[in-house]
């Protein structure tokens, strides 16, 4: 493959030009999440000639996905391929000398900071606990970071920076994310390349070291209602913030707190994970539970009970669909699996 | 009375203040930034900053999903 040919037209570009290509091919960045936001994300990106991707994700792909999830297929679906997993395989078809690193599983502190050093974590996330965790990582270690999420027709994004400005924690005013509810209102395939559009723009002016051109604002749309908003947030840092003010204490990274079942928004399905010392076996599992199996791969399986679907990780996370909620998940979980 | 909402000018009928307009739009529950004729109001003072026909008001709200 002729890397001059490749990408003649985005080194034309003049914000870009061949030194920015070559810094582009010389960095490291990471996209947590890889459902709407990070998969599109991830493609832009690997298809820029990033230098190298880690991608992270504890979901696997399923139907209802593939309105929206573009690099996923029917086959993915069909064999509960983890999205991280299929994610890679799509990404090399599309650029075999690529680089990328996956991991199928929750991104926590220690697992994000093993995929260090990087120099730009991207956000594809669901979930703002997550968010909160990423924000104090990448501030701890000084590297920037692109918040963004979309719902409905709506989306926003916003880019942190060591350097300057509030981070996610002042804007959001450390308010606990304890009520965060699951919105219900559907998400449609625009909204979802706009933010994600507007997140790699970012990217690729922080990783050519364009920082004049960064947005500098906190930044919103509604594609179906025409509305949009840029808002300059600067009177919003706190210098007691802990997670960029004077004295940072990062209380995202004290991960004892998250929750151990966990409702997961948009996918009608509630994550359980094993305590601490157990230890989960796939095979151990299928051999218990025969005419409950109804699929198995080198990530997962998959036991449908009653008309419940309960798919088990290797590292011993389940997603279980079809309950009533946290409480009926858990019993579950402990009834078939263990803890 | 009229203002221009995240760059649409709209009609409000029942809010009088800040903290109302969010209820109005539904988006009270939700972690805002709001910025009204170009100046950030902090969460604190949404009950008392008043709104004036011809406002420029920008609302966001964070979501979580993506
Ligand atoms: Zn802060």
């Amino acid at each position: 493959m002729n890397t001059e040919e490749r990408f003649s037209r985005q080194r034309l570009f003049h914000g870009i030009g061949r030194s920015g290509q070559k810094k582009l091919e010389e960095s490291h960045v990471i996209v947590i999440g890889a459902g709407a936001l990070g998969s599109l994300t991830a493609e832009s990106l690997v298809r820029a000639g990033i230098g190298r991707l880690t991608l992270i994700d504890r979901d696997y792909v399923e139907v209802s996905n593939l309105q929206r999830q573009q690099l996923y297929t029917e086959a993915d679906a069909a064999a509960y391929t983890p999205k991280a997993e299929a994610a890679k395989r799509r990404l090399l078809d599309i650029r075999s000398n690529a680089v990328i690193d996956i991991i199928v599983g929750e991104a926590d502190p220690a697992v994000l900071e093993n995929c260090l050093p990087a120099d730009l974590i991207i956000d594809g996330l669901d979930n703002m606990e997550t968010r909160l965790m990423i924000n104090d990582t990448a501030l701890k270690h000084r590297i920037p970071w692109i918040y963004g999420a979309c719902v409905g027709a709506y989306g926003l994004s916003y880019t942190v920076t060591p350097e300057e400005g509030p981070c996610l924690r002042c804007l959001m005013k450390g308010i606990p994310m304890e009520g965060e509810t699951c919105d219900t209102m559907g998400i449609i395939a625009p909204a979802v390349q706009f933010v994600s559009a507007t997140q790699v723009t970012e990217a690729m002016k922080l990783l050519t070291h364009s920082f004049k051109q960064l947005r500098g604002t906190l930044w919103s749309f509604d594609v179906w209602s025409n509305e949009s908003s840029s808002i300059r947030v600067d009177s919003l840092q706190d210098v007691h913030c802990p997670s960029c003010g004077e004295s940072p204490t990062y209380p995202a990274l004290a991960w004892s707190g998250r929750s151990k079942a966990e409702t997961l928004c948009g996918r009608d399905a509630v994550q359980v994970k094993p305590l601490p010392d157990m230890q989960v076996s796939l095979e151990r599992t299928a051999d218990a539970h025969k005419k409950h199996l109804s699929k198995a791969n080198q990530h997962l399986l998959v036991l449908n009970i009653e008309n419940k679907r309960l798919v088990l990780f290797k590292d011993g996370r389940a997603i279980i669909h079809g309950v009533s909620g946290e409480v009926e998940a858990r019993s579950l979980y402990q009834r078939y699996i263990g803890g | 009375m009229q203002i221009t909402l995240n760059g649409q000018i709209q009609n409000i009928e029942n809010s009088q203040t800040v903290a109302e307009l969010l209820e109005e739009l539904q988006v009270a529950h939700k972690k805002t930034v709001v910025e009204r004729n170009g100046i950030i109001v902090m969460e604190e003072l949404h009950k008392e900053e008043g709104l004036k026909d011809g406002d420029r008001i920008e609302i966001i709200h964070f979501v979580g999903g993506g």
